[in-house]
């Protein structure tokens, strides 16, 4: 029983995690209509940042603040100087384009911090674990995830629903042309949506930092998950990212704590260790498979006027 | 113009008849296919970089021939490599090394040895190429990749552990070294837990070792996701009850260096380490250190074994590579001081070679080594030397 709320909580933490980097990706993709491959790079920027920060003042607030800072500057970067030509174009030069970006994201962020990941030490607040239930010990620093991740889900839905910003962006995703006729800067909305999207992965990326390796590629493993992530939700919805993200994060967690026990339970060991290891590669995917089977637009589809 | 290129050539004719017996050849061409870009840039750099170091403390020779190191990065890509080697070929060269990865490997060795030339590995001694299919011109100088697992599984009979949970991903060669160390190992093996290749967290498998609470693990993970691992083992607190055990490519000396304290407790199998107590490997590590102002790691000192054994091979031949069969009886008899101390050639010319348990610990001015525990196996053939019928 222990076991399986630590396996929930490590679901929960995953889930956080992807729901920074799927909440930002999906705004890009819904309202812009961008496929934004780049996404991954601006996670890598971001943790690069902060480790940079943090190793030249030793904050760990500084970290965050450079890393998100870092990672919306570069993303408004790339969308004034190539994404922002390529909007009225078809998704497949999007591809290309962004593509294009992440290997120059990599190589440049070689030349600039090395190639030999840094060191970032867990920030001493948030070190070591704390009891969450009689028990159970939780590490401090993954529950501070799953915190941030929450923040950042109540900031979005206020920032969306609730502010004049918010409004734009919704009004620009249904109607580009009527916004921009009724005075309204529609470019001006696009970079802002995609430099807070940028400050989102950089925020999961100075998160990461402490937990796992910073180094050159790292935002491309996470990249595809993210994109299941945003196909399960809906596209462009941020609510459907969350149910996503949490569902995701779950599926692949719980798959992974429980497959191998289950499938040794009911097949011979042999095949259920090959079986159970393939399952467990393909289970986010066969999540997904399922709910678009059951609601081809994802759970919490856009609704359009 | 002309006569610039007819003046040149005179005076280099001049200057190696004043060099003497090498008179007859231009420099020798040694092909060192590396990868220098993608994340694991920074291996091939230190392999390049150690290859180089040797060359340079000749003074741009290996066992008194000049040479001329051809370097072309693979970026990890199997196909890059192999066209790479392919052009090689091409402009005449038949002496290759510098690959890092067993999947590129296997895409440059047929190549290679088809059209004649040799191959010496400096890294990776996969089990494809080192029993049925082992071949007279392809040697590999620093370890059968299973050995070293199995080096872990002695290792762990040593500590006195019983209980393990062994954990790789869920490839080729996180099988393989699952396999290898079961091989040896003589306890009783609780489960083994097969990651996802990309996977980034492990706070699922870190909570079943938790719960299954064994005397020790035994992890696999290269790479990103070596460091991963270790960072949320240390972070969970699980190295102060559950004592990790990993064969030391798993953390070489960037990783120790992106980990800080997190490594400190890690027990390794090793085939060599900065702090093992021989006079060339001190040398080495202190000629390495003022060259490039950075500790060397395993790949260097595999890579400037490899040039070692390389220059005691051309040197019997004087550096005329067509003398093949002589060339080849040198390298096989492995004449060089290796600084990881025993070396010789199997019959399927792979090492014979001690293998250590070691530890990495902060030492007394704060720095993270790995120290040597005690050495686990002594003369160690590989497992695959009886399938091997060399011709």
């Amino acid at each position: 029983m222990i076991l399986f709320l630590e396996q929930l909580l490590n679901g929960l933490q995953y889930g956080a995690m992807l729901f920074m980097l799927a909440s930002g990706l999906t705004l890009i993709f819904g309202i812009m209509g961008v496929i934004n491959l780049t996404h991954g790079s601006l996670y890598m920027v971001g943790a690069y940042c902060g480790a940079f920060a943090v190793a030249h003042t030793g904050s760990f607030l500084a970290g965050i603040g450079a890393g998100v800072l870092g990672a919306a500057v570069y993303g408004i970067m790339i969308e004034l100087a190539v994404i922002r030509s390529l909007y009225r174009r078809d998704h497949l030069y999007q591809v290309l384009a962004t593509f294009g970006l992440i290997l120059f994201t990599n190589e440049a962020v070689s030349l600039l911090f090395g190639r030999r990941p840094p060191l970032m030490n867990i920030p001493t607040m948030l070190v070591g674990s704390v009891p969450v239930a009689p028990g159970l010990d939780y590490p401090v620093i993954r529950l501070a995830f799953i915190a941030a991740g929450m923040m950042v889900a109540i900031g979005l839905w206020l920032l969306v629903n609730r502010t004049r910003l918010g409004m734009l962006i919704r009004a620009g995703a249904d109607d580009r042309e009527m916004v921009d006729a009724l005075g309204v800067d529609i470019r001006r909305i696009y970079t802002i949506v995609f430099g807070l999207g940028a400050a989102l992965c950089g925020l999961a990326g100075i998160m990461a930092a402490p937990l796992l390796a910073i180094e050159i590629g790292m935002g491309e493993k996470i990249l595809i998950t993210t994109f299941v992530v945003i196909v399960v939700g809906g596209v462009g919805s941020v609510r459907g990212a969350l149910a996503g993200a949490l569902l995701v994060g779950m599926a692949d967690s719980l798959g992974r704590a429980y497959l191998p026990q289950v499938m040794q339970m009911l097949l011979p060991p042999s095949t259920a260790e090959t079986l159970s290891a393939g399952l467990i590669s393909a289970s986010i995917y066969l999540l997904m498979a399922v709910v678009l089977l059951i609601k081809p637009l994802g759970l919490i589809p856009v609704r359009h006027a | 113009m002309l006569k610039t290129t007819s003046f040149v050539a005179a005076v280099s004719v001049l200057a190696s008849a004043a060099l003497g017996p090498s008179v007859a050849h231009a420099d020798v061409k040694i092909g060192f296919i590396a990868t220098l870009s993608s994340p694991a840039g920074y291996i091939g750099e230190d392999e390049r970089d150690a290859f180089k170091l040797a060359v340079d403390e000749e003074g741009g020779k290996l066992g008194g021939v000049p040479i001329e190191l051809v370097v072309e990065d693979d970026a990890l890509k199997p196909a890059n490599a192999k066209q790479a080697a392919d052009r090689m070929i091409q402009s005449g060269i038949s002496l290759f090394t510098g690959i890092n990865f067993s999947n590129v490997l296997a895409a440059v060795v047929p190549s290679v040895i088809e059209g004649g030339g040799i191959y010496v590995s400096l890294n990776p001694g996969p089990s494809t190429f080192a029993g049925e299919k082992c071949n007279r011109n392809y040697f590999v100088a620093s370890y059968q990749n299973d050995a070293f697992h199995e080096a872990a599984g002695l290792g762990a009979n040593q500590l006195g552990y019983k209980k393990m949970v062994l954990l790789a991903p869920n490839y080729q060669a996180g099988r393989d070294a699952i396999e290898g160390f079961k091989r040896t190992f003589k306890g009783e093996v609780l489960t083994e837990i097969y990651t996802k290749l990309d996977q980034t967290d492990f706070s699922v498998e870190l909570a079943r070792v938790r719960s299954l609470s064994p005397d020790a693990i035994f992890q696999f993970h290269p790479g990103g996701a070596g460091i991963n691992f270790a960072k949320q083992y240390f972070n969970a607190g699980l190295n102060k009850t559950v004592p990790m055990l990993i064969p030391s490519f798993s953390m070489d000396a960037r990783m120790v260096a992106a980990l800080g304290n997190a490594a400190d407790g890690v027990y390794a199998s090793a085939i060599w380490s900065t702090e093992i107590d021989l006079p060339q490997s001190r040398a080495f590590v202190a000629s390495f250190k003022k060259a490039y102002a950075r500790t060397p790691t395993i790949y260097a000192q595999q890579a400037y074994d490899t040039a070692k054994l390389i220059g005691g091979g051309l040197h019997a031949v004087g550096g005329d590579l067509t003398r093949r069969d002589e060339f080849r009886t040198a390298l096989r008899a492995a004449k060089f001081q290796s600084i990881r101390g025993k070396f010789a050639f199997d019959v399927n010319q792979h090492p014979i070679q001690d293998y250590y348990l070691t530890k990495f610990e902060l030492n007394k001015s704060g720095e993270i080594v790995q120290s040597i525990v005690s050495k686990v196996a002594a003369d160690k053939h590989d497992a695959y030397v009886a399938q091997c019928k060399m011709d």
